[in-house]
């Protein structure tokens, strides 16, 4: 009985030595903190294994030898490995809301001087893609309120073609009274509901 | 003078069926970036639409940055192959899935509003590992060269 555990044990160790295993390219996963500090989460999986990476610059490596390794990376240490690579990312797609005088496609007085940042933001941008979506309190009807943020939005994409964006990478819709910022009973002028939102990436 | 405005809408019409298959778009595109679609293959452009199964890849002096329908990110750095295995986004529901796969080199990624509605509905997978993301700042690294050295 002894010997024939020594036997299998003999081919068990013959059967690895004649296939070695290949080293496998390494890898490594980090994550980054956003620019709001906020630090997100990935799964790595690797081998039947799973690691969880949480962590600001938390990072696992996978050896030529397949094995894990967790380790957390300096900022320098990452930016010294992906600084090429980070440096490509594109712009941060960005939201902006600016709102209208009552019933008019009208800018407010405050968000003419908001229209700048606008702007700002979209000209630092090679080439933007940018929806511009009109909403409306709900004061009138339905027909009416439609009109009106749809004009809205027009308002706003003639603007910005006018600064030089091409027209086909402006988009403009009207949501009417659907989509309230601030829930309000029928019939209810609301200075927050009256807004486009402009989405810009 | 109907004729030709009938005409435009639907060359606009079909323009705008052309572009749904688009996924996403290259905003960055640095050095020798090319992109493979099918047999054929095309140097990267800024503003070129992008679509499911295309595949980047970049030379030494290579680096791309593309935006998705989602708001992902993703670029990839030099010496790179990335292919996007695939992709959906439901714009109403925010439901969709975004699979690809890092054959080599870098590549650096900021997670859209699909993966804020489903937690690791973005997968990178490489070589060795498959990594799910629920969020938000990542990079990986596939570093070949270190494995053809002796």
């Amino acid at each position: 009985m002894k010997r024939l555990g020594l036997l299998f044990a003999a081919l068990l160790l013959a059967a690895c030595a004649s296939e070695p295993r290949k080293p496998v390219a390494p890898e490594l996963f980090v994550v980054v903190p956003a620019k709001d500090g906020h630090i997100g989460t990935i799964v790595v999986e690797s081998n039947g294994q799973k690691k969880v990476i949480h962590s600001a610059f938390g990072s696992e490596r996978i050896k030529p030898d397949g094995g894990m390794v967790s380790a957390n990376m300096t900022r320098d240490q990452v930016h010294e490995i992906f600084a090429d690579t980070v440096d490509a990312l594109p712009g941060r797609p960005a939201s902006f809301t600016l709102y209208f005088l009552e019933g008019k496609d009208e800018l407010t007085p405050a968000s003419k001087v908001e229209l700048d940042k606008v702007f700002a933001d979209v000209k630092k941008r090679p080439l933007p893609d940018i929806m511009v979506i009109g909403h409306t309190d709900t004061v009138g009807g339905l027909a009416y309120n439609d009109k009106l943020s749809l004009a809205r939005a027009e308002r706003l994409r003639e603007m910005l073609v006018g600064l030089g964006i091409p027209a086909e990478r402006v988009g403009a819709a009207g949501r009417g009274k659907r989509e309230l910022l601030v829930p309000t009973d029928d019939n209810m002028s609301e200075a927050r509901n009256r807004r486009v939102e402009i989405n810009v990436r | 003078m109907k004729t030709p405005s009938i005409l435009m809408a639907a060359l606009l019409a079909c323009a705008g069926t052309a572009l749904a298959a688009d996924i996403g778009q290259v905003k960055v595109s640095k050095g020798d970036v090319q992109i493979q679609r099918g047999a054929t293959k095309q140097s990267a452009k800024v503003g070129m639409g992008i679509q499911a199964s295309d595949v980047v890849l970049t030379g030494t002096d290579g680096a791309a940055g593309i935006t998705f329908t989602d708001n992902s990110l993703v670029s990839v750095g030099p010496n790179s192959i990335f292919a996007i295995d695939r992709y959906s986004f439901d714009t109403t529901t925010h439901a969709g899935e975004f699979e690809g796969s890092l054959k080599k080199g870098k590549l650096a990624a900021v997670s859209g509003k699909m993966v804020k509605q489903s937690p690791e509905a973005m997968k990178i997978r490489t070589p060795s590992a498959v990594m799910g993301v629920r969020g938000t700042e990542f990079v990986v690294q596939v570093d070949e060269q270190a494995a053809q050295r002796p």
